[in-house]
C-alpha cells in the first residue's frame, strides 16, 4: 500500500478542540473527586536554614485537618523530580520534605484537610524554629564556595556529568574540536562578550496540579497535569519508596506545559497524603507558588569568544556557560549542554570550537525544563555575538550568516558529529529577507520625530528527540466495524499531538481521521513513551505510529487473506478492504473487524516502539523591527517575521500556532519578563502582576512562513517544531535595539531604562 | 448568608460564605468553564458577565451577585460554540485553558463595539492573557467570526 | 488569604459609616486590591445599593459616585466632551476591560495607591472628595490626609474650562506605570500631577507665562521627589517626568 500525505499536511481541527472551546470539564481540577482532601505545603521563609523544631499539634487539632506531615514522616531516599529517562542525569538530591531548606519557598510541611479554610488555618498554626544559615545567592561565587547547598552524604549522581556536591557543582565539563586558542590567534577579529539570561517562568495558564486516589487493587492512582506520565510513575515510586507496580498515572487535558510539567513539581504531595491516609487528595498550586517554587529556565551567563577573518568567515567559537540550577539539580546537567550543542553548529565553517561549562547549586528556586532547554540561553549569546561581530566588521549580519551558516550535507562537529541531512536554513534566510523587507530596512531609519527604527536578525536550531535515548511508542487496535484505536504514551498538553499522530496514522492506514480514536495517556494502558519533551513527539512518536501502522497493515492482510482463503502474497489492502490481486474476491475492513470478534485466535493489535540514533535539527530565521524613543529608551516592537524549517509540517495550523506562540514567549523573555531577588533571596516577581508576560498589546504582528526540508528519518518528512521557535526573539530584538540606539543590551530583559542608560553613558 | 440570583437564566437561591468569591461559587454550581489562572486579577481566565458586563469572578464576591444576573460560558453555549468553532478552525484554542474567559470577553465586545478595529479589539481583550498562541491565531479567528456576522446581516447585498 | 466574617449591603450612608467605625470592618469597592491582601476582616460593607454608581453633570461640575467603575469614567460622554480624552487615556491601560468593570473610582481614590493612574489624572483637575462626615475637601488635601474611617461618597470635578492631557510609560502596555503624568492648563496657569514616582501622586501649580515647554517641564519635574522600585530607578523616573510633562505641555499648545 502506498503512503501519501493527504491528511498529513492539512490544517485539520484538533480532535478535542470543541470540548475545550465549549468549556467542558476536562482538566485536572474539573474532574477531581468532590471529596478530595485539600493539600497545601508550608514553605520556608528562609533561603537556607535547618528545621530545628517543628510543632504540629495545634495544626492537627484544627477541625477538618486529616494529616500534617513533616520531614520526620517521609521516606529517607533521595530522588530527583526531573522527568528524564532512568538513570537520570539529574542528581538524586531531594527528599519530599527535608530538614535542610534550600530556598525561599522550599517545602517544610504538608497539610491535608477537608476544606481549604481548615488547611489555611492549620498552616498558620504550625510552629517552626529554624536555624538560619548563610545562603549562596550569587551563582558567580557558588562554585567551591565554603557554604554548601548539598553537604549531605547521601547525595547521589547516577551519571558521569561532572557533578560534585562538595563543590556546589551539579555538573561540569568541556568539549572541543580543533585547537580553539590557536585558531583564535590567527583571526583578524575576535569578539569577546558575556551575556546573561534570567530564570524565566513558563507561566502556563494552568498552574501545577494533581489529584490522587486509591483504586480497588490497593494501587495509587495519580491524575496529573504532566508532560511525562511514565516518569511520574517512576518518580512517585522512588519518592514514596514503593514498588512501581503500585502506581498508575493518568493525564487528562493539560492547560499548557512548556517544559514546566516535565518536572514532578506538585505530584508527590497529594501522593504521599493518599498513600498514608487512603483518602483522595488534591493539590492546586496557586500562581504565587507556581512563581516561587517551581521549575523555571536555568539562569545562565554565557561568555562567547568568536573569531573571524576580515571577510567575515567565522573560524573559531569558544563558549563558557555558567548555569544556575538553584537549590536542586533538576535538568541542570542536561540543559547546559544545549547552550553549546544548539548554537555552535549553526556556523558550519568554524575550524575549531570549545565548549566549557559549570552548573552550580545556589539557594534560589530550583530550575527545570523550559522550552528551548538551554539552547535559548546559548543562542541569545552566540547570535548576539555574531550580530556584534557583523557590526564590528560593518557587514550586514544577514550576509555574514549567508557566508557561515550550516547547510544541508554539512557535518556538525559540535552536534555530536551529526550530518545536517535535512536543512533549509539558507532558504529560510532568503525568504525571511524578502518577507521582512530586510534590505530596505537594514540597519536603521531615523523617523525624524525623536524615534529611530532598527532591525535585527537571528537564527536558531533545536533537536528532534534525544538521540539514542528517547522512546516513542504507539499501540493500534482494529475494532468492530473497522475503526482503529490509537493508544499513545506521548502527552498532548494542548499542542495537539493526539490529533497530529492520528493524522499520521490515517494516512498510513488510508482511512479518514474520524476512523481513528485516540486514547491519551494512562500508564496502565498506553505503550511506554518517554514523554512530551525535547521536541520529540511529532518526530519520534510519529515515527512509532508509522511503524505501528505498517505492522497493523501486515496483520490485516494476513487476517484478510485467511478469510479469503488466500495466501498473503495473493492479496492487497487499500485501507477499505483486502482483495485478491486477481480481483476474484474481497473482504471489507469492517467485515474483518467484526468477524475477528468470533472464533479468532490472532489479535489485530500491534505495538511498536521507535528510537532514533540521530536528532535532526529544525532550523529557523527570525527578524525583528523595533522603534526606540531616543529620549526615554522605550522600545516598541513593530514587526517580527520568521521562516521555519521543521521538515514537513504535519498540521500547518498547529505548526503555525506553535511558532507564533513560541515567538511571543521569546518576545516576553526579550523585553518584559524579569526575575529579581531581595537580598535575602525572596523572589520579587511572584505573581502575574509583577512577572509581566506579554498581553496581546505587547506582541506585534508576527508573520510566519515555512520553508520545508524533507527529513527522511521522520514521519512523512517531519522534524520538530515545539522548541526551536522560542530562540530567535532575544538576539534579534537586542540587535535591532542596538542598530536603532547604539546600545547593546547583554542582560535580559531589554527594558527602556537599560536602553536609556546605555544611550546616556550610564552603563 | 443567602443570595438570590439568576445564573445562566435560572433563578437560584444559595447559601454562601460572606467572603466567597464568585469564581468559586459558579464552579461549585457546576460552571466548570470558569478557570482560575492567577490571584491578582491579571489573566482574565475567570471572566463572567455580571448584569451583562464582563468582570473578573476572581475579584468579585459572590455576595455582590445577590439580586443580579450572572452569565458564564455555560449560559451562552450556542454563541460560545459558534465563536469557539472559529478559534478551533485556526487551532487557536491550543491548550484551551484560557479559551472560556476569552470567549466571554469576545462575546461581550461584540455586544459593546460595532465593527471594532484591530487596535480596539486588542485593547478590549488586553486583559485576557494566553501563553500558548501568541494571540495571532485568536485575532484571525475573531476577525473571521466578526466578518461572518457582517456577512450574515448584509446577506441581501451579496 | 483574604477572609471576612460578614457581608452587609447597607441601606444608608449612616449605616455604612457606623459599621466602618470598627477597625476590622472594611468598605468594599471593586475588591480588586482588597482581596489580594492577607487581612482577616470582620464585616465587608457594600455600598452598591445606594445608587452611588452614577456620573451626574451640572452646569458647574461632574459628580462621580464612589461606586462608579473605571470603565464608566473611561466611556462617559460628558467627561469626554469637557476634558478631551484625559479620563480615557488615564485608565485604558489598567489591566483590561473586565478589571475596569470591577474597580471603582471611590476605591481608587480612597486607596491613594502609589501606582494610581486615576488619582494622578484627578489631581491635575479641580477635583474634590465628598466625605460622608468630613464634607467636601480638595482632592490634594485628601490625598495627603491619613487614612480615616470616613466614607468617600462622591468625587467632584469642576468644569472650569481647563484643558488636560495624560501620559504614562509602562514596561508592558497593561502594567503599572513607571511614571504617570497629568497636565492641565487654564490660560497660562498650569496644574501638573505626577504619579507612580513610585509614591502616590502629588500635584503642583505653576505659572507658565514667559516659559517654554522645556522650561516649564524642567521646573515642574524638579518639584517632585522620586524613588526606585522594580519598575524603574529614581533617576530614570525624574528624567521621564520631565520628558512627559514637556510633551503634554506641547500637546496642550505650549510653544517649544
Amino acid at each position: 500500500m502506498e503512503r501519501t500525505a493527504k491528511i498529513v499536511g492539512s490544517p485539520v481541527m484538533k480532535k478535542d478542540a470543541m470540548a475545550l472551546v465549549t468549556g467542558k470539564p476536562v482538566y485536572t481540577d474539573d474532574i477531581a473527586p468532590r471529596d478530595c482532601l485539600v493539600v497545601k505545603v508550608l514553605r520556608s521563609p528562609h533561603a537556607h536554614a535547618l528545621v530545628e523544631e517543628i510543632r504540629t499539634e495545634g495544626a492537627k487539632k484544627v477541625p477538618g485537618i486529616v494529616t500534617v506531615l513533616t520531614w520526620k514522616d517521609v521516606p529517607g531516599n533521595r530522588f530527583t523530580m526531573a522527568g528524564q529517562s532512568y538513570p537520570e542525569p539529574s542528581p538524586y538530591d531531594r527528599l519530599i520534605l527535608d530538614r535542610r531548606v534550600r530556598f525561599v519557598g522550599d517545602a517544610v510541611a504538608i497539610v491535608a484537610g477537608e476544606t481549604e479554610e481548615a488547611v489555611d488555618r492549620a498552616l498558620r498554626m504550625i510552629k517552626v524554629s529554624y536555624q538560619v544559615l548563610e545562603p549562596v545567592l550569587d551563582f558567580r561565587t557558588a562554585k567551591d564556595n565554603p557554604i554548601l547547598v548539598h553537604p549531605e552524604e547521601d547525595w547521589k549522581s547516577l551519571c558521569p556529568v561532572g557533578a560534585d556536591n562538595k563543590r556546589n557543582l551539579c555538573a561540569s565539563g568541556c568539549e572541543k574540536d580543533g585547537n580553539v586558542e590557536a585558531v583564535l590567534k590567527t583571526c583578524d577579529y575576535v569578539v569577546e562578550r558575556t551575556y546573561h539570561t534570567k530564570a524565566n517562568q513558563q507561566a502556563m495558564m494552568e498552574t501545577f496540579r494533581a489529584f490522587t486516589t486509591m483504586d480497588p487493587y490497593g494501587r495509587l492512582v495519580v491524575t496529573a497535569s504532566t508532560q511525562v506520565p511514565f516518569h511520574v510513575r517512576r518518580i512517585i515510586a522512588h519518592a514514596l519508596d514503593i514498588p512501581k507496580a503500585k502506581v498508575r498515572v493518568i493525564k487528562p487535558r493539560i492547560g499548557g506545559g512548556f517544559g514546566a510539567k516535565q518536572t514532578v513539581v506538585a505530584e508527590v504531595y497529594p501522593a504521599i497524603v493518599t498513600w498514608l491516609t487512603g483518602r483522595p487528595a488534591k493539590i492546586i498550586y496557586s500562581r504565587y507558588e507556581s512563581q516561587i517554587a517551581s521549575s523555571p529556565r536555568h539562569e545562565m551567563e554565557v561568555k562567547v569568544r568568536l573569531g573571524a577573518d576580515k571577510d567575515g568567515m567565522i573560524k573559531a567559537i569558544d563558549l563558557y556557560t555558567l548555569s544556575n540550577t538553584g537549590a536542586y539539580g533538576e535538568h541542570g546537567p542536561t540543559t547546559v549542554g544545549l547552550s553549546g550543542h544548539k548554537s555552535i553548529p549553526l556556523y558550519g565553517n568554524a575550524e575549531a570550537f570549545r565548549f566549557t561549562y559549570d552548573v552550580v547549586y545556589t539557594n534560589r528556586m530550583s530550575a527545570g525544563a523550559y522550552r528551548g532547554y538551554g539552547a535559548t540561553q546559548g543562542l541569545f549569546a552566540v547570535e548576539s555575538a555574531v550580530n556584534e561581530l557583523a557590526d564590528m566588521l560593518h557587514m550586514d549580519p544577514v550576509k555574514l550568516r549567508e557566508k557561515n551558516m550550516v547547510r544541508e550535507g554539512n557535518v556538525m562537529p559540535a552536534y555530536y558529529g551529526e550530518v545536517a541531512n535535512s536543512c533549509a536554513l539558507d532558504r529560510c534566510m532568503a525568504r525571511a529577507k524578502e518577507l521582512f523587507g530586510w534590505d530596505e530596512k537594514f540597519p536603521a531609519k531615523d523617523m525624524g520625530n525623536g524615534k529611530v527604527r532598527g532591525v535585527g536578525v537571528a537564527m536558531s536550531m533545536q533537536g528532534s528527540a534525544i538521540a539514542g535515548l528517547d522512546v516513542g511508542s504507539a499501540t493500534l487496535k482494529l475494532n468492530d466495524d473497522g475503526f482503529y484505536s490509537l493508544l499513545i504514551g506521548a502527552a498532548d498538553m494542548g499542542t495537539g499531538c493526539d490529533t497530529t499522530l492520528a493524522q499520521v496514522a490515517a494516512d498510513c492506514l488510508c482511512c479518514d481521521l474520524d476512523n481513528i480514536v485516540v486514547h491519551g495517556v494512562d500508564t496502565d494502558v498506553s505503550p511506554y513513551d518517554s514523554g512530551s519533551y525535547a521536541s520529540s513527539t511529532a518526530y519520534l512518536t510519529g515515527g512509532a505510529v508509522v511503524k505501528t501502522c505498517d505492522s497493523m497493515i501486515e496483520k490485516i492482510m494476513e487476517k484478510g487473506a485467511e478469510y479469503l482463503n488466500s495466501s498473503v502474497d495473493e492479496v492487497e489492502f487499500d485501507g477499505k478492504r483486502v482483495y485478491r490481486l486477481d480481483g476474484s474476491a474481497e473482504i471489507s475492513l469492517r467485515d474483518i473487524g467484526n468477524r475477528a470478534m468470533c472464533s479468532n485466535g490472532y489479535a489485530l493489535e500491534v505495538t511498536e516502539s521507535n528510537t532514533s540514533p540521530s536528532s535532526p535539527p529544525p532550523f529557523m530565521v527570525g527578524m525583528a523591527e523595533v522603534e526606540v524613543d531616543m529620549e526615554t529608551g522605550a522600545v516598541e516592537l513593530l514587526d517580527y517575521a520568521a521562516v521555519v524549517d521543521c521538515g514537513t509540517p504535519l498540521n500547518p495550523n498547529l505548526t503555525r500556532i506553535q511558532t507564533e506562540g513560541g515567538l511571543a514567549q521569546g518576545i516576553g523573555m526579550a523585553l518584559y519578563e524579569d526575575i529579581t531577588y531581595s537580598p535575602k533571596g525572596q523572589l520579587y516577581e511572584n505573581s502575574l502582576m509583577q512577572y509581566k508576560i506579554p498581553s496581546r498589546q505587547d506582541v506585534c504582528p508576527i508573520r510566519v512562513e515555512f520553508e520545508s526540508s524533507y527529513e527522511k528519518t521522520g514521519p512523512f518528512g517531519a522534524k520538530s517544531i515545539g522548541e526551536v521557535v522560542i530562540n530567535t526573539p532575544s538576539p534579534a530584538i537586542a540587535s535591532a535595539v542596538a542598530h536603532a540606539s547604539g546600545v547593546y543590551i547583554r542582560e535580559l530583559p531589554i527594558t527602556a531604562e537599560k536602553v536609556y542608560r546605555g544611550m546616556n553613558g550610564k552603563g | 448568608m443567602e443570595i438570590n440570583l439568576i445564573l445562566n437564566g435560572k433563578k437560584i437561591k444559595a447559601q454562601i460564605r460572606p467572603d466567597e468569591l464568585l469564581l468559586d461559587f459558579v464552579r461549585a454550581q457546576g460552571c466548570w468553564s470558569v478557570k482560575r489562572g492567577c490571584e491578582t486579577a491579571n489573566c482574565g481566565l475567570c471572566t463572567v458577565w455580571l448584569d451583562g458586563k464582563p468582570v473578573l469572578s476572581c475579584s468579585t464576591l459572590a455576595a455582590r451577585a445577590d439580586g443580579r444576573t450572572v452569565t458564564t460560558l455555560e449560559g451562552v453555549a450556542a454563541e460560545a460554540e459558534a465563536f469557539g468553532s472559529y478559534l478551533a478552525e485556526e487551532g487557536a484554542e491550543q491548550c484551551g485553558f484560557c479559551s472560556p474567559g476569552l470567549i466571554m470577553n469576545v462575546l461581550a465586545m461584540e455586544r459593546e463595539l460595532s465593527n471594532p478595529s484591530e487596535e480596539e479589539i486588542k485593547e478590549y481583550l488586553a486583559g485576557n492573557l494566553c501563553r500558548c498562541t501568541g494571540y495571532m491565531g485568536q485575532l484571525r479567528a475573531i476577525r473571521n467570526y466578526l466578518n461572518r456576522k457582517g456577512g450574515e446581516t448584509n446577506g441581501e447585498n451579496r | 488569604m483574604f477572609s471576612a466574617r460578614e457581608y452587609v449591603k447597607v441601606n444608608s450612608l449612616e449605616e455604612a459609616w457606623e459599621l466602618n467605625q470598627k477597625r476590622a470592618n472594611v468598605i468594599a469597592g471593586g475588591m480588586m486590591w482588597l482581596k489580594m491582601g492577607n487581612g482577616q476582616k470582620g464585616t465587608i460593607i457594600d455600598l452598591s445599593g445606594l445608587g452611588l454608581d452614577q456620573i451626574e453633570e451640572s452646569e458647574e461640575e461632574f459628580s462621580v459616585g464612589c461606586m462608579c467603575t473605571l470603565r464608566q469614567i473611561e466611556l462617559d460622554p460628558g467627561l469626554e466632551r469637557e476634558f478631551g480624552g484625559v479620563f480615557r487615556e488615564s485608565v485604558r491601560h489598567i489591566v483590561g476591560v473586565q478589571f475596569r468593570n470591577g474597580a471603582t473610582v471611590g476605591g481608587s481614590v480612597y486607596g491613594r495607591y502609589g501606582f494610581s493612574d486615576v488619582l494622578t489624572c484627578l489631581l491635575a483637575l479641580d477635583t474634590y472628595v465628598e466625605l460622608y462626615k468630613g464634607g467636601r475637601i480638595p482632592l490634594g488635601e485628601f490625598a495627603r490626609m491619613p487614612y480615616t474611617r470616613d466614607v468617600v461618597v462622591k468625587i467632584i470635578v469642576k468644569k472650569d474650562k481647563r484643558q488636560a492631557a495624560y501620559a504614562s510609560q509602562r514596561n508592558t502596555k497593561t502594567d503599572f506605570p513607571v511614571i504617570a503624568c497629568a497636565v492641565s492648563r487654564k490660560a497660562d496657569s498650569w496644574r501638573i500631577a505626577v504619579g507612580a514616582r513610585p509614591e502616590k501622586a502629588e500635584y503642583i501649580c505653576l505659572d507658565g507665562t514667559g516659559k517654554t515647554a522645556e522650561e516649564l517641564a524642567r521646573e515642574a519635574a524638579a518639584c517632585f521627589s522620586y524613588g526606585s522600585n522594580l519598575r524603574g530607578s529614581a533617576e530614570y523616573r525624574a528624567h521621564l517626568a520631565e520628558v512627559y510633562i514637556r510633551r503634554l505641555a506641547k500637546e496642550l499648545g505650549k510653544e517649544a
